[in-house]
């Protein structure tokens, strides 16, 4: 029985450009308080632009109207569950968009004098020492915008620290159960990819690993807990084979919120990695973005950190362009600093404390699905897992339903979806993860209709197959999308 | 909770690491604190930051933010929601989306544009990559009137994907580029040629000649912009063959520099050679129009180490901003804007002699009659932030201040700053 929604009705909406009309506009702007200009005399009249055709004309109810209802076609985490593996979908504190805009914050511009920054750059200080000390590493850069932009970052912190040494070397390692962003940055940074097998714990296999680390590789990309959820158990021991060739180990930190307060990377011999701060520390996704991914690293890789680096010259803090063997810059000023104020926030209301417990609630939750989930769906690599756990469909793939159809499915119970196929080692992959959010009471109803799809599987199964049947859109049609692209809207169209 | 997975203390959950991994002590971290104190805590920051009035541009502008913008992306359906990888129930995000990059193409007069680059410096090398890409060479040629932290960053990606980046000059009278020069480094292996306008000088570059000498050669021509309003009048960079942006001037605060919006916008041909997500109209089992993220056969998540680029996350929400603001200030409302900038930059330039000749937008670069510094704090005396100091990034301009000044700008500021500079 589905439980935790049902029907209402929803707007209907066009695109704003259907909405438009003539004359109509949102905006108020003051009087000029100084003489209008001829565009025309001023520019040159072959450089001024005729009217921006198809740009909309609505009025500001029109616009607050048309986000609105287009708004409630979208599932959040503000609506409930959210377990989508690796993503680390949990509650976004409101406080943390207030602070983000207090005026000295969010109207600071990057380029005023550091003397009247100070505010901003003791933000950044405090979140640099605060993350140094969750991740057990020496030093760190805030510029990075995203996870993905943290691992390029930190493959060519990697790179910088070998070539100094005399030799970049050719080829990064990375694990099959690897993010898909892994090997793309290592291409990215000019490095070869060299897949590593798990072994049938799905762990990183010792004897693999030691017979591909040659004097060709510059690093292992590893992501712990990895993508099945299962910490590396291995990790120092993984982390000596590549030191014992002078290579070097990244962690992808897209999983810290198994760790925060339980186990440093830094303490288990890692020697750069990344933090998302829209995963672990609770800035919003914000329908993808923006997101933070500092990179932290131990001593001997601070000299190659981008530009600037924050410095205490006494009392006042500086940004030190004055870094000669940096890598140089990964993007323009600091980083998404309205991000990292987010996270800072998150920090100060957790603490020490709070941010372990976050941790141990996280871990249970997944525990917890894990346990009640295991007699329906079958768990192909039984090790303990830590803040997500993988299930694959092979059970019910023999009735000829995928993890995919369970997926949709579960739209229906009121739930998003959670991670379907990746890890890409497990064939059909339903990757849970419910982070510390979660009371008891929404865990239940996930998995009362997990189990209520598994006998819809016996019983009823085009209705799974055919799901979901109550979103007010059904299954889109993605191979005409991609067929014959259509990226923009057209008058008549 | 616990006695369901057969456990009886929550260490147990941690059992199975190996000992010398675990925190032997807890984090030496304060004691969490209430919403109050966090509050404080902020406001206490904020306050040592100052908030005055300012002439500071150079690629982050002070435009004023409609309210509605920030009640829009607050609601939670739209900050709380994950990448709408599950369009049935994320159909909100995606429609959003579809018009953002339906009116970066009409403002930009290219066929398609992506969902959104980190911000403008690294969507520079994100278009640099997709040109070496499409025309099977490797050189760049940058213009040094590009953005010099956008050159910056750049030069970080370019150096290990085998693709050297050399600059070329501007023209010392005009501050636009240096055609000449350009022509005389252009040749066969050349895969793009990148401008910025209004460029860092704030001038309007001359980009149809620009495109008809990288054509000439077979590259191709990058149009990157910093300062968006400034698409409200002036005419869009249809010539060009790749658009970078950055959208900060729509609705987005300036937040000491980010997070911010880039774009990535081109010609339908390249489209298979575009970075990042695109979102696509289809239809559902109903016949309804729906939209859905599409062609992510060129993303990372499929095709692993042969992706076009490993973006993942972009800048969803922030994109969004500046969705709204397209959407509330519209046709007539973007060309006023517009208007209003050049205008007031044009009153502050009518008495300060700006040192180029080329014509500009709200942006440009004056020399005053004691040193930039000098005058800054002179400046800063009177409660209001001048421009940039231009020595830190052209040392032959050293003497220069670029000023910027947009429909915040007070007429009564820029009288004071007149003053400051003449003195």
């Amino acid at each position: 029985m589905i439980k935790k929604v049902r029907k209402h009705i929803v707007q209907n909406e066009p695109l704003i450009f259907e909405r438009s009309s003539p004359g109509k506009n949102g905006y108020q702007l003051p009087t000029l308080d100084v003489p209008e200009v001829d565009p025309a005399a001023a520019l040159g009249a072959e450089n001024v632009r005729r009217e921006i055709e198809g740009f909309p004309e609505v009025s500001e109810v029109d616009v607050i109207r048309h986000f609105t209802r287009l708004s409630t076609w979208n599932y959040a985490i503000d609506l409930g569950l959210y377990p989508l593996g690796s993503c680390t979908m949990k509650y976004n504190p409101r406080v943390n968009e207030l602070v983000a805009r207090l005026e000295g914050l969010a109207w600071a511009h990057p380029y005023q004098p550091e003397a009247l920054a100070q505010g901003a750059l003791r933000v950044m200080q405090r979140l640099e020492s605060a993350l140094l000390e969750i991740t057990g590493m020496d030093a760190i850069t805030l510029q990075p915008a995203a996870g993905a932009h943290g691992e390029l970052t930190g493959i060519l912190l990697v790179r910088a620290l070998l070539e100094s040494r005399g030799n970049p070397r050719k080829k990064i390692l990375i694990p099959d159960s690897a993010h898909g962003t892994n090997p793309a940055t290592a291409a990215i940074a000019g490095y070869a990819v060299e897949n590593i097998r798990s072994n049938d714990q799905g762990l990183i296999d010792l004897e693999a690993l030691s017979q591909s680390v040659t004097e060709d590789v510059g690093a292992l990309m590893v992501t712990n807990p990895n993508t099945l959820g299962v910490f590396e158990e291995n990790i120092v021991e993984a982390v000596d084979i590549l030191h014992a060739k002078g290579a070097l180990v990244y962690m992808d930190g897209a999983n810290m919120n198994a760790l925060a307060g339980v186990a440093r990377p830094g303490d288990f011999g890692i020697d750069v990695m990344h933090l998302n701060l829209h995963k672990t520390f609770s800035t919003p996704h914000g329908g993808g973005g923006p997101g933070g991914g500092p990179v932290a690293v131990k001593q001997i890789f601070a000299p190659f950190l981008p530009v600037p680096c924050l410095k205490a010259n006494g009392e006042q803090l500086t940004l030190d362009y004055d870094r000669p063997q940096s890598i140089g810059k990964v993007r323009a000023f600091y980083g998404n600093f309205g991000v990292l104020v987010r996270a800072l926030a998150y920090i100060l209301a957790h603490g020490g404390d709070g941010l372990r417990n976050a941790t141990i609630d996280a871990v249970m939750n997944a525990n917890y699905i894990r346990h009640k989930l295991a007699p329906y769906f079958d768990l192909p690599y039984p090790r303990p897992n830590m803040h997500e756990v993988v299930f694959s469909d092979d059970r019910q793939s023999r009735k000829g339903i995928r993890t995919g159809d369970i997926a949709k499915r579960l739209i229906d119970y009121g739930f998003h979806p959670y991670t379907v196929s990746f890890p890409l080692i497990v064939h059909g992959a339903l990757m849970i993860e419910p982070t510390e959010t979660e009371s008891k009471l929404e865990l239940d109803l996930f998995i009362d209709a997990m189990i209520d799809i598994c006998k819809e599987i016996e019983e009823t199964p085009d209705l799974v197959t055919k799901a979901p049947h109550d979103t007010r859109t059904t299954r889109v049609d993605e191979v005409a999308a991609a067929r014959k692209p259509v990226l923009r809207w057209t008058p008549g169209s | 909770m616990l006695a369901a997975c057969g456990m009886q203390a929550r260490e147990e959950l941690f059992a199975h690491l190996p000992k010398d991994v675990v925190l032997k002590s807890p984090l030496n971290l304060p004691p969490g604190i209430s919403e109050y104190e966090i509050v404080e805590y902020f406001q206490a920051r904020a306050a040592e930051n100052a908030s005055y009035p300012s002439f500071l541009g150079a690629g982050v502008y002070r435009h004023y933010r409609p309210v509605v913008v920030d009640t829009v992306v607050s609601r939670g359906e739209f900050l709380t929601s994950y990448t709408p990888y599950q369009a049935e129930i994320a159909q909100g995000t995606l429609t959003t989306i579809f018009e953002f990059q339906t009116m970066i193409c009409q403002l930009t007069g290219m066929d398609v544009a992506n969902a959104s680059m980190y911000d403008g410096s690294t969507a520079v090398p994100e278009a640099a990559m997709m040109a070496a890409r499409v025309t099977g060479r490797n050189r760049i040629l940058a213009a040094r009137t590009v953005h010099p932290e956008y050159r910056a960053v750049l030069r970080t990606f370019a150096r290990h994907q085998g693709m050297p980046v050399e600059e070329f000059a501007y023209d010392s009278k005009t501050g636009g580029i240096d055609l000449a020069d350009l022509e005389s480094r252009l040749n066969k292996q050349t895969a793009a040629v990148i401008i910025q306008s209004p460029n860092f000088f704030g001038i309007v570059e001359q980009v149809n000649a620009a495109a008809e000498l990288a054509h000439k050669f077979g590259a191709l021509l990058i149009f990157v912009f910093t300062e968006a309003v400034s698409l409200g009048l002036l005419e869009p960079p249809a010539s060009a063959d790749i658009v970078a942006g950055e959208l900060q001037s729509f609705a987005i605060s300036p937040s000491y520099g980010g997070p911010f919006a880039g774009i990535i916008a081109a010609k339908e041909k390249f489209i298979r050679q575009m970075p990042g997500r695109l979102v696509g109209q289809s239809v559902d089992t109903k016949g309804n129009r729906a939209f859905c993220l599409t062609l992510a056969t060129r993303e990372q998540h499929i095709r692993r180490e042969k992706a076009t680029s490993n973006i993942c996350t972009n800048q969803a929400l922030i994109a969004l901003m500046a969705t709204v603001f397209m959407t509330l200030y519209g046709k007539e409302g973007l060309r006023e804007l517009a208007l209003q900038n050049l205008s007031k930059a044009h009153y502050l330039g009518g008495k300060l002699k700006p040192r180029f000749s080329g014509p500009y937008f709200n942006e440009f670069v004056a020399v005053p009659n004691q040193p930039p510094d000098e005058v800054n704090r002179q400046l800063l005396e009177r409660k209001i932030i001048g421009g940039l100091p231009l020595g830190r990034f052209y040392p032959e301009l050293a003497g220069g201040v670029l000023l910027c000044a947009t429909e915040m700008t007070r007429r009564s500021e820029m009288d004071v700053a007149v003053t400051v500079f003449q003195a």
